[in-house]
This record gives C-alpha cells, structure tokens and sequence, in this order.
C-alpha cells in the first residue's frame, strides 16, 4: 500500500505515522529476510564451480597417490614404454604425454594459420555474404560431436592416409592431428576473430591514411594490435586439442610407444583413460596409475588455462 | 612486388583458407549425410539392436541419450542461472567473486574425460550411485555448467540497466526486480545458453563412457540408478568394437546423432538472432 502524504510548509511530504501499519512492516521484514536468503543460496550455487574444480583436484590426486608411494611402480613412471598389464607392469608415462603432445602440435600447425586466416578474412577483408557463410560454417564446425569427426577419421581420412603414404596402417597420429585441427580450428578463429574486431577502427583508418595498403595494416597494425588475444585462442585450442579424447581414441592406432614420426601409431593421454579405465580393477596399481595420466592432464589443462586466462584480461586492460 | 600486388596475392591466400574451412566442414557432413540419410528408416529409429548389435535399430540408444540430457539440463540449469544472477547482480569485486570466475573459466577446459574420471570416482564409486543415469547426468551437468553460465551472464547483462532503476525508483525491492525485470527480459538469451547446453551435452561420449553408458542393453532403464545406452557411445562402439556390423548401422548412427546436435545449435542461433533483432526495435 502506498502511503498518501501531505504537504508541510517547506515543500517535503510528511508521511502520516497511523499509515505504516505493523502488518505492512512484517511483510517488509519478510521480504527481507527472503532477500537475504535468496543472495546467500544464489552464492551456494555459484560456489559449486568452485567446489568442483576443488573436488576434482583433491579427487584425482587421492586416486593417484597410492602408486606414488608404491616404490615398484613409482619407478617405472619415468620409463619409455606402457604396459600396464604385463608382469611387472610399467607404467612409463613417456610415450603417453609424448603422443599427446606430437598429435596436440600437428593439429595446431594445421589450425593456426588455418584460423588465424579465416579470422583476418572474416573480420577485414570479407563482404556480408560471404561473412554470412563462413561464420554459421565455424560454428557448425564447432558444434560436430567429438565421436562423429572421430568416426569420420576412422572411416573416411584413415584409409586415405594409409593408401597416400604407403603405410600398414592409417590410424596414425597425422589422422588424429588432422581431425583435432577440425575440432581446435572453430575455438581458434571465433577467439581470434573477436580480438580482431575489438581493434579500434581508428587504427586501421590512421594506417591508411598514412599510405599502407588495407595488407600492410593487417599485418602491421591490426594483427599486433590483436595479438595477445589471438595468442589466448592459440592457448584455449592447444587445451582443446590436447583434451579431446573420442577422436584421438579412435584414429591414432593407441600403441603405447615413444613415436618416432607422425606416420606411427601414438596413444595419447585422454584415450589411454577412456579406453583402459572401463577394464581396470578398482584399486590395482593400473587404476592409479591411470589417475596420475588423469592427473598430469588435468594440471597441464589447468595451466594452459590459467595462461590463457591471463593474456585475455591483459588484452582488456591494454584497451 | 608492389604493395598493391602483395595485398592481391595476400587476400586470395586468406580467401584460400576460408574456403579450405568451407570445404573440409562440407567434406565431413557431405560424407555421413551421403552414406547415413539413406540408413535412416522408422525401423531404424523405432527398433531394439539385433544380432549382436550388426543388424536393426538405435531406439534404446536415441532414448537413452534424451534421459541423459533431460537429467543433465534439470540439474545444470538451475545452478547455472543462480551462479550468473548472483554473479551478474549481487557479486562485488573481491577476490571470491575472482576465484568464482577463474573456477568457471578453468571448467570450461577441463577436458571432458577427466570429467569422466572424476565422475567415476566421485559419484559413480564414492557416493555409490554406480554406473548410472543419475551419475552420468550429474557428470554431463557439471560439464554444461559454464557454457550455461557464459550464456546467462551475457543475458543478464544485455538487459539495460534502465530497467533495473526503475523498477527500484518504483519501489520494488532487489529480489522483486529480478525475478520480474530482469528474468523475463533475460529468459530469451538464457534458452539460447540451455539449449547450446543440451546439444553439447548430448554429444558428449568420454564423460559417459565410465560414469552412465552400457555397451547393449535389451530393454530401456527403468529407474535413475540403471545403466543406458547413449548414441555417441553406441557409434563409438559400433565403430571400433563390432567389425562385422552393416556399415549403414554407425552412418545412420552418426546421422542422427548429427542431426540432433546441429539441429539444436540452429535452434539457439535462429532463437539468438530473432531476440537480438526484437530488442533493437
């Protein structure tokens, strides 16, 4: 109820006392109270992201800290090979970050030049139309479920790469580091692209008028204007690409050896959890080992992340 | 070379690369849609796998995913919404509002097996819910959960701040004002965030993998607690572990899965565009 006041002599409204009744004020007492306790449960909910990633630190490290302190197996972490199931098992972590890492590289000399590019075009030299096409098609790139591009190396890309090269096999870490550049690529040029975008248009202007060509200010202006976003986007797909897991499973071949070269078969971190944890019994050295793979790749993405993270709010704070 | 040439030459090399990308999108949807449309029949859809998975349908596999994804948004979207209102409207600059944005960001690139293995020790082992629906949405939530953030957040700001003010200079209180301002007037962006959620979420094959998916089930789950199939899992399955399968099984497999997906990007990019054109009027 909105209480009626009258005027006084000196122009301010003198509300009657007899209209704030006692009713009135417990429901604003009420109110209160619910306001108060609605900003504390939306805070709980916004604390569960923080929880989590809490859990799934104390979580992966609980798991993987009984084979640290077991000395047998302890030592075979710094060996060149995998075998977990042989006797004794070895558990050489190696070959696995070395796969992870050759297959993470190659998609990213693929989908850098590839991304960045279709970034500076989208954003400077493209015309609506084709505007209007390219950037729904990175974003349906995007959207392809990981097991369907995997599923399309396994049975398109591979037997190509198998008959191109002259190999026995095509599930090579050159098919997995050519459909993780597919997946990396989108994050790549959306990211880039809207550093580009943000680079004021007085820039572009200024370096025109001065007699550069459209070219030259891309290169000489726009981009190292740019750059510590795009250089964010080259982070956000390098933990991207080293994170995905069905379609690095399905076309890298999985053979836990130090590769030699991109046309071998590789085993990355990500596929040797999904494809072994399904298998291994609760609480044997395997188990925990395949923690400490869990571990070492959550602490890598981690810190890809944070980096990332980092050069993006520097970029914000140059603005 | 002078600078006029090189930019020629420099552009074409760009509108090479652009068209690479168009072409190699083309190439992978070209192929499954080529090989997989012909595959999908009602008794595709409607019918139990046969023969050991070689021969009939993905009906329990189709099903199997829409429970998973109804469990994960029920459970996602709620604490997503709270966490951007709060974030949007309530939180002050200090370091926990900090720690709540790095811990948002920093889920966002978790990759999606270690989600896997933490549902699988947490949820799965832990608090005993066994591989099941229950732990595998509860798994695929906490993966959605910053996408659904991202997406309110950017909802939420987008309603002016006008609305705010005024609607307190007319007395109403902090809480009246979001629940009747600046929700409705959000809710379009957020659906958009939802629905990305649930096409993400239905994609998704690692976290599943150890927390909720079983390799054949003859009968569809009964209770939250049993085991499902799903299709991302199931085209895995049939792609690499049962070689002797019709090879139009995993093509319409990955059909459909495809269609669901892109179908509901779509969704949320026409919904985006349509709301973003009915605010500038």
């Amino acid at each position: 109820m909105i209480p009626t006041g009258e005027h006084t002599g000196n122009g301010i409204i003198s509300i009657p006392r007899e209209s704030l009744k006692k009713g009135e004020s417990k429901k604003r007492e009420a109110w209160y109270i619910t306001e108060k306790l609605v900003e504390v449960m939306l805070f709980a909910s916004a604390f569960i992201g923080v929880l989590t990633v809490f859990m799934i630190f104390i979580f992966l490290f609980k798991e993987a800290v009984p084979l640290l302190l077991n000395d047998a197996s302890l030592a075979t972490l710094g060996m060149k090979n995998w075998y977990p199931i042989s006797d004794p098992p070895t558990f050489g972590l190696l070959p696995l970050i070395a796969g992870s890492v050759i297959v993470t590289a190659g998609a990213i000399v693929i989908s850098v030049p590839l991304g960045v590019g279709a970034a500076i075009y989208l954003s400077m030299v493209a015309g609506p139309t084709v505007r209007e096409i390219l950037k729904p098609t990175i974003e349906v790139l995007a959207g392809i479920p990981s097991v369907v591009l995997g599923f399309f190396g396994l049975a398109v890309l591979a037997p190509e790469i198998k008959s191109l090269f002259d190999i026995p096999t095509g599930l090579t870490a050159l098919t997995g580091a050519l459909t993780l550049a597919l997946m990396a690529l989108p994050t790549i040029a959306s990211i880039s692209e809207d550093a580009i975008s943000a680079v004021p248009g007085r820039y572009m202007e200024a370096a025109l008028s001065m007699g550069s060509t459209r070219w030259q200010a891309i290169v000489t202006v726009i981009v190292p204007a740019a750059l510590s976003g795009i250089t964010a986007s080259i982070m956000l797909g390098i933990g991207r690409a080293i994170g995905e897991t069905m379609t690095v499973l399905m076309v890298t071949g999985n053979a836990g050896l130090l590769p030699d070269s991109m046309l071998v078969p590789v085993r990355t971190m990500t596929a040797t959890i999904a494809a072994e944890m399904g298998e291994v019994a609760r609480g044997s050295q395997h188990y925990h080992a395949l923690f400490i793979v869990g571990a070492v790749l959550f602490a890598m993405t981690l810190a890809i992340n944070l980096i990332a993270d980092f050069i993006r709010h520097r970029m914000k704070e140059v603005e | 070379m002078s600078p006029k040439t090189t930019e020629k030459i420099a552009f074409n090399v760009l509108r090479a690369m652009a068209a690479l990308i168009v072409l190699a999108l083309a190439i992978v949807i070209g192929e499954i849609a080529i090989k997989g449309i012909p595959a999908l029949n009602w008794e595709f859809i409607s019918e139990a796998p046969r023969k050991g998975m070689t021969a009939g349908g993905i009906f329990p596999a189709i099903v199997g995913t829409m429970i998973l994804v109804a469990g994960t948004i029920m459970l996602a979207l709620p604490i997503g919404v709270m966490t951007s209102i709060y974030l949007v409207e309530y939180a002050r600059e200090s370091w926990l509002t900090r720690l709540i944005r790095l811990a948002v960001v920093n889920l966002a690139g978790v990759p999606s097996v270690v989600f896997g293995l933490f549902g699988l020790g947490f949820f799965v082992l832990y608090l005993e819910m066994g591989v099941s629906i229950l732990a595998g949405s509860l798994t695929l939530a906490l993966m959605t959960l910053p996408v659904i953030i991202t997406t309110s957040e950017e909802a939420l700001r987008t309603v002016p701040n006008g609305y705010r003010e005024a609607s307190l200079a007319l007395g109403a209180t902090k809480l009246q004002t979001i629940l009747f301002i600046v929700l409705p007037n959000a809710l379009p962006g957020i659906l958009t965030g939802a629905i990305l959620g649930v096409a993400r979420a239905a994609g998704e094959t690692a976290p599943i993998l150890l927390t909720a998916a079983a390799f054949f089930l003859p009968h569809l789950p009964k209770t939250i607690f049993d085991q499902v199939m799903a299709l991302p899992y199931h085209l895995y399955v049939i792609a690499t572990q049962v070689p002797n399968a019709d090879p139009k099984i995993p093509y319409g497999t990955a059909m459909i899965l495809l269609m669901i997906v892109l179908g509901l990007n779509m969704i949320a990019v026409v919904l985006r565009s349509y709301f973003r054109r009915m605010r500038k009027v």
